[in-house]
């Protein structure tokens, strides 16, 4: 009784301190994020009262959860949230697409412009999508890995929702014009701080659990998520270092000043691509990749050594994004050099993902989810051979500024980070609710039809958008002048921009088939249709847990 | 092949070193979840390209700036900079230009369009401070937009020789900063209360009958007797327009703002006083030649008038060309 209370008691206090934030807020976006936070805590405060077992506490016979089974409720709500989530950052970024083609789509209203609707999609994919499903997909994997329940169970709990209020916060913030003008790091300093609580919380539950293992050895997959929340942490909190004007007003100003500013910018936003699009991202495929194929990780020794020398030269690679600007050269030098080495040490993962269907390959053919595994696989060694290529200063002269970063950033996040993320989604949701299967294979075959032409569409057109204005903006004619106005390049560029929202139309719609499937795989319907072999849901093959837990 | 996969992982729990059947490789003996991990050693080729990537790297590191020191970083022994890069290839340019520049400096605009070679480095290079300074307002095209002149046509408001346009780029039109300047101001006849509501709307009719657009009314009557009075004397008993005070011919089809009866109504109700920035003391005076000669060869440029015409007054009240 006391717990319920004394929870409900931190709740009241969370909301009044908010409402009296809100009071005192030098600007109304601050007061309406306030307003936000204390209409979460008064929801969660009603959440507790009322989902109470009092009878339980009055006799003193409560409800346990099975301590053979895991505790996979976060999980759950991790994969639904992913996929709501998926649907904004999706389609906020197909309508900034079209708002470039077409700029009436601003509709000449501040909290539509593409300025605002942008930070919306990139924070809504990478963190809001990405982020629940890397936090759900770890806190399963870790779960089976080391045989053992969440450490902290209430903690997990707090971690989800608490994630939710940051991405809300954050997204609420970039319409209202709440932002810190740093690339994938816009939110403001009350929401970074949240969000920093938040991940220590998750760090604990992920370790706790880890030390409560019964497997003698971690498992590869856990030192590549460990990698992520660790790092993310480090380069959060540094990145985001800002003196607040007011304590009750929103804006804040960097620590760092000037070229200094804009490297510990960059040395975040390169390592969150790092950290947060590739490390996590390789612990999926270490755990989904051999589970669906039902084949051993190819090499033992190849994950150890691709691993530290990833980790360890992907934390240098930051200055590759100031090429030919008031970075010192040699910080240029070294940004370029590092990203080189790191061509090897990120083939090593896809390395290690592909040859694990060594003998399994003709799943490809029959098991619509391994193609999805497989494509991934194939973009991520794509963009990675793309990424230090695109370092070389030579190229960055001509693609820096251009459509070909967007390009290739979207090559990855389509191709690798959103096709390992459905593949993990349609291996999750039978076995989250469940159910025998998947609703529909063949749905999964034509979500990774459209995905991929939709991916094709889409990088092609920035390639050639990119390239094409690149080569404009240098032209020199014979006489010793620029050919071409910033403006004709824009114009020049109008048919890749039309052909790239096609592109993100298709990929969207493919993930309408997604919720759809996902949506009435929960539900526990079976379509009726011509079989497709996909790996069985076989919980004996999955090791339970121990029964004297 | 999910066969022989199960049965080997049942054989996992009897003996350690156990061999793959389908890969004819050692596992290494963990397991988490039923996965298991394979012994296979690294790919020669992989490790072979990582060590080739690595000594690459330490080449380039001696050749180029890298590393950071107390004062200051190695500067590699190629000695290159990224300023020195910039400078050298800048230099290098303006070597290859400047003779070029050297005779647009000293030349009679008159006489450039005679001279092909040092014409079309003049129009390449205006056309490269076009598309930097004025595209804003006239367009990439340099076709205008409302209120900002088309510069293709040969309707030119204030001239359209080598000296007038040089004048009008060096001082600007209703420049409120630089007395030399071009300056006329129409009345606002509706805002001031020169003319009445219906009044504007007659003279609308006799201009859009000038400009061939309407057929002659009674209104169009009324119209030209106003216009005579009021209108007249800027832009001529005609219509012709006149370029000294830069009064837009009405006898055509060409408009600044536009030609429908609405669009009309505002210009003569409320007056237009566009404004154009003078760069004389913005542009170095061989940019400003060639910016004239690139406006000049768009298709409307003129010759240099005979000294008797009238429209060349401007012309020759500009300043001398040569700097």
């Amino acid at each position: 009784m006391n717990g319920v209370l004394n929870r409900a008691g931190i709740f009241i206090v969370a909301t009044m301190v908010a409402v009296l934030a809100a009071m005192n807020a030098t600007d109304w976006g601050f007061a309406v994020h306030m307003m936000i936070v204390a209409a979460a805590a008064t929801l969660a405060m009603a959440w507790t009262l009322t989902r109470t077992d009092y009878a339980g506490i009055a006799t003193g016979i409560l409800p346990t959860s099975d301590p053979s089974l895991y505790d996979d409720d976060p999980v759950r709500w991790g994969v639904l949230a992913t996929v709501i989530w998926g649907v904004a950052g999706l389609a906020a970024g197909l309508f900034i697409a079209l708002q470039l083609a077409f700029p009436v789509l601003n509709l000449g209203i501040e909290y539509t412009s593409f300025g605002r609707l942008r930070p919306l999609h990139t924070s809504g994919v990478i963190f809001a999508f990405g982020g629940n499903i890397l936090i759900a997909s770890s806190l399963y994997v870790v779960q089976r890995t080391c045989r053992a329940r969440l450490a902290f169970p209430s903690l997990a709990r707090f971690v989800f929702w608490g994630y939710q209020l940051f991405l809300v916060l954050a997204a609420s913030g970039y319409l209202m014009g709440i932002t810190q003008s740093r690339e994938y790091a816009e939110p403001e300093w009350y929401v970074d701080i949240w969000l920093t609580i938040v991940w220590v919380a998750y760090l604990t539950v992920y370790i706790g659990t880890i030390m409560r293992r019964r497997e003698p050895h971690i498992y590869v997959a856990n030192w590549f998520y460990l990698s992520f929340i660790l790092t993310i942490a480090m380069l959060h909190i540094v990145n985001n270092l800002a003196i607040p004007v007011s304590i009750f007003g929103s804006k804040s100003y960097s620590l760092f000043a000037g070229v200094q500013d804009a490297l510990t910018q960059w040395w975040y936003g390169h390592n969150a691509v790092a950290f947060f699009l590739t490390t996590p991202f390789l612990a999926m495929m270490y755990y989904f990749v051999p589970k669906q194929a039902q084949r051993p990780v190819y090499s033992y020794r190849l994950s150890i050594i691709h691993f530290w020398s990833l980790i360890f030269i992907y934390i240098w690679a930051g200055p590759h994004h100031l090429h030919y600007t008031a970075l010192p050269d040699w910080a240029q030098t070294l940004g370029m050099v590092f990203s080189i080495i790191l061509w090897m040490p990120s083939w090593g993962g896809m390395i290690n993902g592909l040859m694990t269907l060594n003998g399994a390959w003709d799943k490809i053919r029959t098991d619509p989810i391994i193609r999805m595994m497989v494509i991934a696989m194939a973009f991520y060694g794509m963009a990675t051979f793309e990424g230090p290529m695109l370092s070389i200063k030579a190229v960055n002269s001509l693609s820096h500024y251009t459509d070909w970063t967007i390009g290739h950033v979207h090559a990855g996040a389509l191709g690798w980070n959103g096709m390992i993320s459905f593949a993990a989604i349609y291996y999750l949701a039978p076995r989250l609710w469940g159910r025998q299967r998947l609703y529909s294979l063949r749905m999964v075959n034509w979500h990774f039809w459209l995905a991929t032409l939709g991916i094709v569409f889409y990088a092609a057109a920035m390639w050639v958008a990119g390239i094409m204005q690149g080569l404009m903006w240098r032209e020199y004619g014979a006489d010793g002048y620029l050919v071409y106005s910033f403006a004709e390049t824009v114009a020049a560029m109008h048919p890749m921009y039309v052909l790239r929202a096609l592109g993100g139309g298709m990929y969207l719609t493919g993930f309408f088939i997604l919720v759809y499937n996902v949506w009435m795989t929960i539900k526990g319907r079976e379509r009726a249709e011509a079989p497709m072999s996909e790996t069985p849901h076989n919980a004996a093959a999955d090791r339970p847990l121990p029964h004297s837990a | 092949m999910a066969k022989p996969a199960a049965s080997a992982r049942k054989r996992s729990v009897q003996q350690a070193n156990r061999r793959d059947e389908v890969t004819g490789t050692d596992f290494v003996g963990h397991e988490w979840d039923g996965i298991e991990e394979l012994n296979t050693p690294l790919p020669r080729w992989w490790l072979w390209a990582l060590y080739i990537s690595i000594a690459w790297g330490v080449v380039y590191v001696v050749l180029y700036p890298a590393w950071p020191m107390l004062h200051s970083a190695t500067s590699g022994t190629l000695g290159w900079t990224s300023r020195g890069q910039l400078a050298a290839e800048m230099d290098a340019e303006a070597a290859r230009r400047a003779p070029m520049v050297r005779a647009l400096a000293a030349v009679d605009l008159n006489a450039l369009p005679a001279n092909r070679e040092l014409m079309q480095f003049a129009v390449a290079g205006g056309a490269a401070a076009f598309r930097a300074n004025c595209v804003q307002c006239h367009g990439s095209g340099a076709t205008g937009t409302p209120g900002y002149a088309n510069l293709r046509d040969d309707d030119w408001l204030w001239g359209g020789d080598m000296n007038a346009i040089h004048f009008t780029i060096t001082n600007g039109i209703r420049n409120p900063d630089h007395p030399q300047t071009r300056m006329s101001l129409m009345p606002a006849f509706g805002r001031d209360g020169i003319l009445t509501a219906q009044q504007i709307d007659d003279v609308v009719s006799h201009v859009r009958v000038i400009s061939g657009q309407e057929r002659a009314s009674a209104s169009a009557a009324r119209g030209a007797v106003l216009f005579a009075e009021n209108c007249a004397v800027c832009h001529g008993p005609t219509g012709a327009g006149m370029r000294t005070v830069g009064a837009p011919r009405l006898t055509d089809r060409i408009w600044l703002y536009g030609g429908d009866r609405a669009t009309l109504t505002t210009s003569i109700a409320n007056s237009r006083r566009a404004v154009m920035p003078a760069w004389g003391g913005r542009l170095d005076p061989v940019t400003i030649n060639m910016l004239t000669a690139y406006v000049h060869s768009l298709g409307g440029g003129e010759a240099a008038p005979a000294p008797a015409a009238p429209a060349a007054a401007p012309a020759t009240n500009a300043p001398s060309n040569t700097p």
